[in-house]
């Protein structure tokens, strides 16, 4: 048995797919069961994430929530005006979270989260026809973060705590629609940049006016990305002054982490039934260009229009404990694309998208509890294009209908001393 | 425990099966399903018959990755989503482009755009040893029956894939790829029963002529293309008679096809580069001029034309004249009554040389074409004596320049080729492109596309490929774009345009011979 479960997880790491848009909500296996709901929602050591104020209501002394998920997810684009087509090639993401919280007193509980809200992975086939958009992109977060829960009264608690992230990014691109070497070669620019870090921090509530309702306040702040150390390798230029000669400099970039705020309520309607609603607002609108300043000044600088908008999503979830030892979960939510029409680039091809979510707890025994949850995430069919891109101030749209899915099947286990 | 494991290695495979099988779909989708047309026409079996423009030859050169960009390989990517087949090309052996005949170059290497120490970037061979060796000939049969260079006529010609008959009676581009040595381009092309087939040929029936300033002789007449020089303007009735047999002989097989006519040469870079005012001189140098040619200006002309023997339009004509800037550059203009004889004699009695000089001499006007040849030639001093400036003290000879006389030569049989070309499309219902129009407007405003616009601009109007005379691969993208909408237009397909913009323009490269 134990082959074959680690022939699973094999498959999984060298599945092929990648995950749409760079805020990858997979940041507990119980909560994403239920649509990733979880603010309000006194579970487990993951409200380490959604919920840092409720760790102080959880029982026992030590709770603990590890898990990971696998996001295998594609992109299909065509232009029926050219007949061009391509996908992505799949890569695998593989959020994970680790969620510990030790109670000191009946006010106070510590705790410690290791969470990556933020990561992508998307690659197109090479040479694509959007190509000068992007070849593949590799993006990866860890958020690191240790929190104090407070127990303020019987009905409010307060939780938070400081955040310290550090980032990867692999960024790869042609140069433009068409130029290459003598030999044919497309002419490419990758960006490579890892170990960029920086703070930040996130505040909760949670008001529990009663023993069955539950409300919940989170806010995670922005956190901006400055890759300053990185690379710009640039390749198969032609040996021209025309040009930018194939080397490696230098660059300078930022990457906006965005704010989120999370309010929702959940209610127990027995001792079987649970209905938790999260609403989300992430503050996108921090993104409004992605530049990157190449150091050697005679090559012009890569500017990137994104002019992202702030963008909610609305998570229902519900809980049904079937047996003693079982807990059976579904969920769904609305996630709102940030993007604008026009503004879509091809590096992050999210669109509006529905997600529908389903997952069990079996309790082993008295301490541990497994947790499976799988996420189905349909985008839908979009015609759109990607506007700024501009040839000697031009503007070259980048047109096509993208359709998209996301399978995340996710494992983790808790932990109850 | 062991049932556990054994139900989520389950779930988990499940899932995984589940996954890889639920890919999302598009719909329609250009991928499996067949959304495009192909009308009442068949394209499985595509053949392209022309010249340099049919073989994908640019920046002077035939080399790989402009073969690849050839307008009809353009359209046979795109006839593959109404059910096109392969499209075999006659490939070079590398991407330099230049020929070697038994070892020995005898046509150059691509041109690329180099930059100079000044900064200035100009054309210049690409460095490298070519490897393409004519005798070294292919097998197999080729979709794509572009020669370069060949005219009308020619491609009629059995032999002329031979190698015992270079240089001057075959073409070492088709010596590489014919079917066997007396074959001729037409029964090569015929042989493969096209289903499909485009024809652009004409182009050389009048642009060697064009291209070596008039320097050939318009042969409209002369019905025996077999005594034509390699620079003659081919007959238009000779034309009209080879043009009609070849259509038939590619219509035969074929369920339908599409013609493409020539473009007015005076619409290429090749013409526009080089201007007419090519002398820039300071206020004392055209002084100096002026003296030196005060004499012939007032009495040579003056008497000559007392005598009768030019007339009064002729001496104005004939009067040199510089200033400070710009200035015409001076030409020999075989139009012009030739006076070298009479020169040398009483009561001028001038040296040879001087005689010859001065024996068809005017000042170029702005009717007047300087091809793109003439460039490098201007301004040159003969055996380093600097009183003797091409283009200044020594006219241009007949080939640098193509006066209005020419240039009206050209044109007159470029009508009669359009005529015929539309004629016979129109007759056999076949598709039309009209080059000419299109060619045109590239000239005269530009056609623009997603994120840019194509002109007739030397190197920055990435039309012209460096050559001035040939398409650059985004010019051939426009062409075949045309090409395209004329078959859909004729046959009822619906086959889809390629995108402009993400076909290369000009090639720069500092890979040039020192």
């Amino acid at each position: 048995m134990k082959k074959l479960l680690l022939a699973c997880l094999f498959m999984l790491s060298t599945a092929s797919i990648y995950a749409g848009g760079y805020r990858v909500a997979a940041q507990g296996q119980r909560a994403l069961a239920m649509g990733h709901a979880g603010v309000a929602v006194v579970n487990s050591a993951e409200l380490a994430f959604f919920n840092p104020a409720g760790l102080s209501h959880l029982e026992g002394q030590l709770n603990v929530s590890v898990g990971f998920t696998g996001v295998l997810s594609q992109t299909k684009w065509q232009n029926q005006e050219t007949g061009q087509f391509s996908e992505t090639d799949s890569g695998l993401g593989t959020p994970f979270h680790a969620y510990i919280s030790y109670k000191i007193n009946e006010t106070f509980t510590a705790g410690l989260a290791v969470y990556t809200p933020y990561g992508s992975s998307v690659e197109w086939e090479k040479d694509w026809a959007g190509s000068h958009l992007v070849n593949d992109i590799n993006l990866e977060s860890i958020f690191v973060q240790p929190l104090i829960s407070m127990r303020l009264s019987d009905e409010i608690s307060i939780g938070g705590g400081p955040i310290f992230v550090t980032g990867n990014v692999n960024f790869n691109r042609n140069a433009d629609r068409s130029l290459t070497d003598l030999e044919g070669n497309r002419s490419n620019v990758t960006i490579d940049d890892s170990g960029v870090t920086n703070w930040g921090w996130s505040a909760s509530m949670l008001i529990t006016p009663g023993e069955k309702f539950k409300l919940g306040i989170n806010y995670r702040s922005e956190i901006i990305l400055s890759s300053e150390d990185g690379k710009a390798t640039f390749s198969n230029f032609p040996n021209s002054p025309l040009t930018p000669a194939n080397t490696t400099m230098g660059f300078q970039a930022e990457l906006p982490l965005p704010a989120e705020l999370t309010i929702g309520a959940s209610y127990e309607f027995n001792d079987k039934w649970l209905f938790a609603f999260d609403y989300n607002r992430i503050f996108w609108n921090v993104y409004e260009s992605l530049d990157i300043d190449f150091e050697d000044p005679s090559v012009p600088n890569s500017i990137n229009p994104r002019n992202y908008k702030s963008a909610s999503t609305y998570r229902f979830g519900l809980q049904y404990k079937a047996l003693e030892n079982l807990t059976l979960r579904t969920g769904y939510y609305l996630d709102e694309s940030p993007v604008r029409d026009g503004f879509f680039a091809p590096e992050t091809p999210r669109n509006d998208a529905n997600g529908f979510t389903g997952g069990i707890s079996y309790q082993v025994n008295d301490k541990i509890a497994i947790d499976a949850s799988f996420l189905y995430v349909r985008f839908e069919e979009v015609d759109t294009s990607y506007d700024p891109y501009t040839v000697n101030g031009q503007e070259a749209p980048f047109e096509g209908t993208y359709n998209s899915n996301a399978f995340l099947p996710g494992i983790g286990l808790t932990y109850n001393l | 425990m062991k049932i556990t494991y054994l139900k989520i290695s389950f779930i988990l495979s499940s899932i995984l099966i589940l996954i890889s099988s639920c890919e999302p779909e598009l719909d329609p989708s250009v991928e499996d399903d067949r959304i495009y047309e192909s009308g009442n026409a068949d394209f499985s079996n595509f053949v392209a018959v022309g010249n340099s423009l049919t073989a994908g030859f640019m920046d002077g050169a035939l080399y790989r990755s402009g073969q690849m960009s050839s307008f009809p390989n353009i359209m046979a990517g795109q006839f593959e989503f109404v059910g096109g087949g392969e499209f075999n090309q006659p490939l070079m052996n590398d991407d330099l482009g230049g020929l070697l005949f038994n070892g020995q170059k005898i046509a150059q290497n691509r041109l690329v755009l180099a930059v100079d120490e000044q900064g200035n970037p100009a054309p210049a061979e690409l460095a490298g040893n070519p490897t393409t060796e004519v005798t070294n000939t292919l097998s197999g049969s080729f979709n794509n029956v572009g020669v370069p260079g060949a005219r009308s006529f020619e491609l009629t010609v059995n032999g002329y894939g031979n190698a015992a008959n270079l240089p001057t009676a075959a073409n070492p581009y088709f010596v590489r790829f014919a079917s066997s040595p007396d074959a001729s381009v037409i029964e090569d092309a015929a042989a493969q029963n096209p289903s499909f087939f485009s024809l652009w040929i004409g182009n050389n029936d009048v642009l060697g002529y064009a291209t070596n300033g008039g320097a050939g002789e318009d042969q409209t007449g002369n019905t025996d293309p077999s005594t034509y020089g390699p620079n003659d303007i081919t007959d238009p009735n000779v034309f009209a008679q080879v043009y009609s047999g070849l259509v038939n002989s590619l219509n035969e097989s074929a369920s339908g096809g599409v013609l493409f006519n020539i473009p007015d040469v005076t619409s290429i870079p090749f013409f526009q580069v080089v201007p007419v005012q090519a002398v820039p001189l300071d206020e004392q140098t055209a002084a100096q001029l002026n003296a030196q040619f005060n004499l012939y200006n007032t009495q040579i002309l003056g008497g000559l034309a007392q005598a009768g023997i030019i007339s009064q339009n002729e001496v104005q004509q004939r009067q040199i004249s510089f200033s400070e800037g710009d200035n015409f550059v001076t030409i020999q203009d075989e139009n012009l009554t030739d006076l070298t004889t009479i020169l040398q004699g009483p009561p001028f009695n001038l040296d040879p040389q001087t005689a010859q000089t001065l024996g068809q001499l005017r000042q170029a006007n702005s009717s007047d074409l300087i091809p793109l040849t003439a460039a490098s030639f201007i301004g040159t001093t003969v055996n380093d004596d600097p009183t003797l400036i091409n283009g200044v003290t020594v006219p241009l000879g007949d080939q640098y320049v193509l006066t209005s006389e020419e240039q009206n030569k050209v044109q007159m049989a470029t009508n009669a080729y359009n005529e015929t070309i539309a004629g016979i499309a129109q007759q056999n219902e076949l598709a039309f492109v009209d080059v000419n129009a299109i060619l045109t407007q590239v000239n005269e405003g530009g056609i623009p596309y997603n994120g840019g616009t194509l002109t007739s601009e030397f190197v920055s109007g990435d039309s012209f490929s460096l050559d001035g005379i040939h398409l650059t691969p985004k010019g051939n993208a426009l062409i075949s774009n045309r090409a395209i909408e004329a078959i859909n237009a004729q046959y009822g397909s619906t086959i889809p345009v390629v995108e402009i913009g993400d076909y290369k323009g000009i090639t720069p490269s500092n890979n040039v011979a020192q």
